[in-house]
């Protein structure tokens, strides 16, 4: 019986599960946090039941019927997966430490896969900004999931700001934390957003549902007054010790700040996307190939550059939850050594076309380091300014990533870049006039955080 | 309850209708905190009104949680004497030894 493994239990992870199991495989399923969904469906802990969670949810009853699905698959939830060990012929031998996120004990398990789907998901990328280390900043992830998971609301009078529709649903939840959410800025204008939604609409057909989703979260806007403002965002966050106002300013075609417009603003918690990077580390390791903007490269049938690893979700490009469940059942069929179907296929075009929007409507612009001053931090770590990155960069002449990283320190945190590496690349770049090794940043040995303890004891076992 | 920062939503006021749930207590740098189980350790410590309780090493600024999907490393507390655990990663257990100085 094939054994696939896959890597991420979000609706990607979780739709191949199930179709891979429906193809006759043995499934396994790992994922670093305490209970499957993702972060899409981040949800209450089972300690805590909840009569009507929905509420807080898009597709809800699609998870739990995922869920209910997965008889005979093997769930491991608490893994780190930490190192991905590459071989040129077959999938990678994946090392797992299973246990307390961050503890010192933890079991070690190693996988060797006939097939791999790697189902990681993205994370936020929030651009810098003067205060954006304050307490009281949130990525608007944060607040999503301190809002689904916990049941806190990161503050009381709440602005919401960044580029793209996660910001709407965001607002949503926070409204339903009894949080009062002051404004919602878009820093895209409405002659690009309007361009990307409008072209060619019969492409979006097959998507239309979304328009629906779209309607729930308008009205919620207006049913609590809540402006959305376009072409604006955050440019500064001012307080002592935490948040107490922000500057919001209008923003140029390029998110320049608009001279003369900006406007200070008093609240308690700031929530900020500017959009999304895929979570690849695993897939680079495993020496996947990459494309543009860090996406695994992947065929009509999800399969990598790497024989027997597949990608899904997120991780391909990126592209929502609808997008993730068609990919993820394309993939977990074809790991599984079955033939996709020409529907699975067409459902996964269909949900490219409508992400393809969202990356023109909303993807990040250069004019945004026009609101980055000298002192303004860039890597949150290791405490690097801009100013610093620039001079130290003009200083020694050198155009190479690596080397810069190691003079500055920025990226080299404990963070391991997740944070500022695009926007250390992105400053570095104008800087030197071009880097020789850009892309760096997204390279990382080690998948996870290791305790010393843990990888001594391992060294123990093997002797 | 204060007018600013963090708290957990009052059961009464919450759209989900939440049902019984078991009440552990932390302690936190020696002060008991109240939570619900299955809640993070950030979960507990945002629930009970903080917004920080790190100082970063360079320029002594206080941090909590930024990403709160464990990807940043911000709200690093050190954990029955474990240094260095992601509060909005790790569940809290009835118990438990929360330490915010390193």
């Amino acid at each position: 019986m094939t054994e696939v493994l896959i890597i991420g239990a979000g609706p990607a992870g979780l739709a191949a599960a199930t179709a891979a199991r429906r193809s006759g495989a043995r499934v396994v399923v790992l994922d670093a946090a305490e209970d499957v969904g993702g972060q899409y469906w981040r949800h209450l802990p089972a300690q805590r039941p909840a009569a009507r969670e929905q509420v807080l949810h898009h597709g809800w009853s699609r998870f739990t019927a995922l869920r209910r699905e997965l008889t005979g698959v093997e769930i491991v939830t608490g893994a780190q997966v930490w190192l991905a060990e590459r071989h040129d012929d077959r999938p990678p031998t994946v090392h797992v430490l299973v246990g307390p996120a961050d503890g010192r004990d933890r079991e070690q398990r190693t996988f060797e896969p006939d097939a791999l789907v790697l189902a990681t998901g993205a994370y936020e990328r929030t651009l810098p900004f003067p205060g954006w280390d304050l307490p009281g900043v949130f990525t608007a992830g944060a607040a999503q999931a301190l809002a689904k998971a916990e049941r806190v609301a990161v503050g009381r009078r709440v602005l919401v700001a960044g580029a793209g529709p996660f910001l709407l649903p965001v607002a949503s939840s926070l409204i339903r934390t009894g949080a009062r959410v002051v404004r919602v800025l878009e820093a895209g204008g409405w002659g690009r957003l309007g361009r990307a939604w409008t072209a060619r609409p019969t492409e979006l057909l097959g998507a239309s549902h979304k328009a629906g989703e779209l309607a729930g979260y308008v009205r919620d806007l207006a049913r609590h007054r809540i402006p959305y403002r376009v072409a604006t965002g955050v440019i500064a966050v001012h307080g002592r010790d935490r948040v107490e106002e922000v500057t919001v300013a209008r923003l140029d075609a390029q998110w320049a700040p608009v001279p003369g417009t900006s406007q200070r603003v008093a609240v308690d918690a700031v929530c900020v996307s500017h959009g999304f990077l895929p979570r690849a580390e695993l897939a680079v390791a495993a020496g996947c190939v990459t494309g543009p903007e860090g996406a695994v490269a992947v065929d009509g049938d999800c399969r990598t550059s790497v024989p027997g690893v597949f990608a899904a979700g997120e991780i391909t490009g990126i592209g929502g939850a609808d997008l993730a469940l068609a990919e993820g059942t394309l993939a977990g069929t074809a790991a599984a050594g079955a033939a996709p179907t020409q529907a699975q296929r067409r459902a996964v075009l269909t949900h490219q076309r409508f992400a393809a929007r969202l990356s023109d409507g909303h993807g990040i612009r250069p004019g945004w380091t026009g609101w980055v001053a000298d002192d303004t931090l860039i890597c949150r770590c290791e405490e690097v300014t801009a100013g610093e990155l620039r001079d130290i960069a003009t200083a020694t002449g050198s155009r190479g990533l690596r080397s810069l990283k190691l003079s500055t320190r920025a990226g080299l945190g404990v963070c391991q870049g997740r944070v500022c590496g695009r926007s250390v690349e992105e400053l570095l770049d104008r800087t030197t006039g071009g880097l020789l090794d850009p892309g760096r940043t997204a390279a990382r040995p080690l998948a996870g955080l290791v305790r010393l303890g843990e990888l001594a004891r391992m060294q123990g076992d093997t002797e | 309850m204060t007018t600013t920062g963090p708290a957990r939503i009052g059961p009464a006021d919450d759209p989900v209708q939440p049902g019984d749930a078991a009440e552990i207590v932390v302690l936190v740098d020696d002060v008991p905190v109240a939570g619900l189980a299955g809640q993070t350790i950030a979960g507990v410590l945002m629930g009970a009104g903080r917004q920080s309780w790190r100082t970063t090493a360079r320029q002594g600024r206080p941090r909590g949680v930024f990403c709160g999907i464990g990807v940043c490393f911000d709200c690093l507390v050190t954990v029955n004497g474990l240094r260095d655990v992601r509060a909005c990663q790790r569940r809290a257990a009835d118990g438990d030894e929360v330490s915010t100085h390193d």
